[in-house]
């Protein structure tokens, strides 16, 4: 064939197949007996701490979850911040306001499928009620059942994320 | 019908019940294997999780490929379409019928058999399905047929891909078919015979032969790997440029078909490096396993079995190891390499036995094939060390044409 194909000038033991060959067998054959990398799903699973083998990383940004104050009700003051900065808009908001003059919200839910997890609500939130969650099991058996309401938000108890953490705004 | 013919056709048809069972068993197993191989070669488990380590994996493929939906393109040649298949499959599974598979057994019955009548059988019985005196012949008529069931597949899918999958197969099969043949004509000039029986009892009295032949088993292993389709010449499948070659259209069972004839056909062509170059069911250093016993045949069989094993492994450590051949490099490693390296091989190992032989006059078995493998230690020299020197796969640019000439000479016009 006349197409014009670089000649690399290689070094004679570098040109030699068979020998070359031989060598990537012999890698191969020492792979077989290195320790085996596949996570058994199931039976093993990434953690969020450093416990396990596989841990999940600090940049994990999963389903949501309201944190709640000492009487169990949620910390939400329905400031209407985190529905302002959701860039996908998932997430409804009715505030309400009770005899004391306190602001909660009446309804609360974030379509999870909407979501894009950019974790914008959890940084904005003055109260640090609403986070993102170190969570990565979330199959349900039919889709309305992904817009989490919220007692479905507060009785959530995977771990949360701390990437952004309020008292250090800039990640410093 | 005499008894004694009676006799003979119940044991072929249990011999061959025997065969295509296990075979189609061991097909299933290595699907198994080569995808724990992989893993392993990858530091992956591969599959665990169908019965106890995976070994039901087979079984769940089988039914979910019966199961499935048999797809035929809108164009394609249904009759051909549809034997093209089973034309892979049945040259695979009657390689298998002349190899023997362990130490002929002494047997001795009479017996009257329901519906049968009366059958019986005396004497020395070959472990293999047909014990042919033409073995080797058959083995190359029957191996050159495989090539329609695959260039069928090709042509009749009606889809450029498959086509050109096909196209290579042939091309492929058809050059070294020819090295494959010419690399075991020294071993025929040493034995004198070519059935395989006869090969593996000469086997006996000396060395296996793939220390006297070391040049052919080479010839003969690189030349298998590229008569099953294997990597590293799998060009006829070659998933990143024919999506699937010749199989791209067949689906379900017709698909698994195709498996199963390339798995059956790496069994065959393992058995057959064993058989012709590490002694078939012979146990080295020993007498006992010749004497006709049963013990003595399962006892070969399970060294057979071993043997065979280790070729099979051998496919898959290369298929797992070494990348694919460009096109061009596989037929010029055939045609410019292999064929001649076999031809002179021949003339060399002709010469030698004369020179051994009436020349210098040593006739016994050991010393001959001694002197022999002392050559094959010079001419191995020359081959991997001299030849191999960017020689055995090259380029696609002509030799001595100054490099990037070419494309300069097209850049200016």
């Amino acid at each position: 064939m006349a197409i014009g194909v670089k000649v690399m000038k290689r070094p004679e033991r570098q040109v030699s197949y068979v020998r070359a060959a031989l060598k990537g067998m012999v890698l191969t054959f020492k792979h077989m007996f290195q320790p085996k990398v596949t996570m058994q799903y199931p039976e093993e699973k990434s953690t969020a701490d450093e416990r396990g083998t596989y841990t999940i990383s600090p940049r994990w940004r999963g389903t949501h979850r309201m944190l709640t104050d000492e009487q169990g009700r949620s910390k939400c003051v329905a400031c209407g911040l985190c529905p302002q900065i959701c860039p996908a808009n998932c997430i409804k908001l009715v505030p309400g306001e009770d005899e004391e003059g306190n602001r909660y919200p009446l309804i609360y839910e974030i379509d999870e499928f909407r979501c894009i997890f950019c974790g914008y609500c959890q940084e904005v939130c003055p109260e640090e009620a609403i986070h993102v969650g170190v969570h990565y099991e979330n199959s349900e058996y039919s889709r309305d059942r992904f817009v989490y309401d919220l007692e479905r938000l507060s009785s959530q108890v995977h771990p949360v994320s701390t990437l952004w953490d309020p008292s250090d705004p800039t990640g410093e | 019908m005499t008894p004694e013919f009676k006799g003979f056709l119940v044991i072929s048809v249990l011999k061959m019940l025997v065969v295509f069972t296990v075979t189609m068993v061991g097909v299933a197993l290595l699907t198994l294997m080569e995808r724990k191989v992989s893993a392993w070669m990858q530091n992956r488990r591969g599959p665990n999780r169908v019965g106890w380590a995976g070994l039901l994996q087979p079984a769940a493929d089988g039914v979910k490929n019966i199961a499935k939906e048999e797809t035929f393109p809108a164009e394609a040649n249904l009759g051909i379409f549809t034997l093209a298949p089973a034309l892979a499959f049945i040259p695979a599974m009657l390689l298998s019928a002349v190899i023997p598979w362990a130490a002929p057994v002494q047997i001795d019955f009479d017996t009257h058999l329901p519906l049968i009548g009366y059958v019986s059988y005396h004497g020395r019985m070959a472990m293999a399905v047909a014990d042919l005196p033409i073995g080797f012949l058959f083995v190359l008529a029957i191996s050159s047929l495989g090539v329609y069931g695959i260039a069928l597949a090709g042509w009749s899918s009606n889809n450029k891909y498959s086509l050109l999958g096909g196209l290579r197969a042939s091309a492929q099969m058809v050059s070294y078919e020819v090295a494959l043949g010419m690399s075991l004509i020294p071993l025929l000039l040493l034995t004198g015979n070519v059935g395989f029986g006869e090969i593996v009892r000469s086997q006996q009295n000396g060395l296996w032969f793939v220390l006297p032949l070391f040049l052919s088993f080479f010839i003969f292993l690189v030349s298998g790997f590229a008569e099953t389709n294997r990597l590293p010449f799998d060009m006829p499948e070659a998933e990143s440029e024919l999506i699937a070659g010749y199989h791209t259209e067949y689906s379900a069972m017709k698909f698994s078909l195709f498996f199963i004839a390339e798995y059956a056909n790496m069994v065959t062509i393992s058995a057959m490096v064993a058989t012709l170059f590490f002694g078939g069911w012979d146990i080295p250093f020993m007498r006992w396993d010749e004497g006709g016993s049963v013990l003595a045949a399962l006892a070969t069989g399970a060294f057979m079995f071993l043997k065979t094993f280790f070729f099979l492994f051998t496919f898959m450590w290369v298929r797992w190891t070494l990348p694919r051949f460009r096109y061009d490099q596989l037929m010029s490693l055939g045609w410019k390499f292999l064929l001649p390296v076999a031809l002179c091989y021949i003339m060399i190992t002709a010469l030698a036995i004369w020179g051994i032989e009436r020349v210098a006059g040593i006739t016994a078995a050991v010393p001959k094939l001694g002197i022999l493998f002392l050559l094959n230690v010079v001419l191995g020299y020359i081959v991997f060390f001299l030849l191999d020197r960017g020689h055995i796969l090259s380029g696609s640019y002509r030799r001595g044409e100054p490099a990037g000439g070419a494309a300069s000479a097209r850049a200016a016009a």
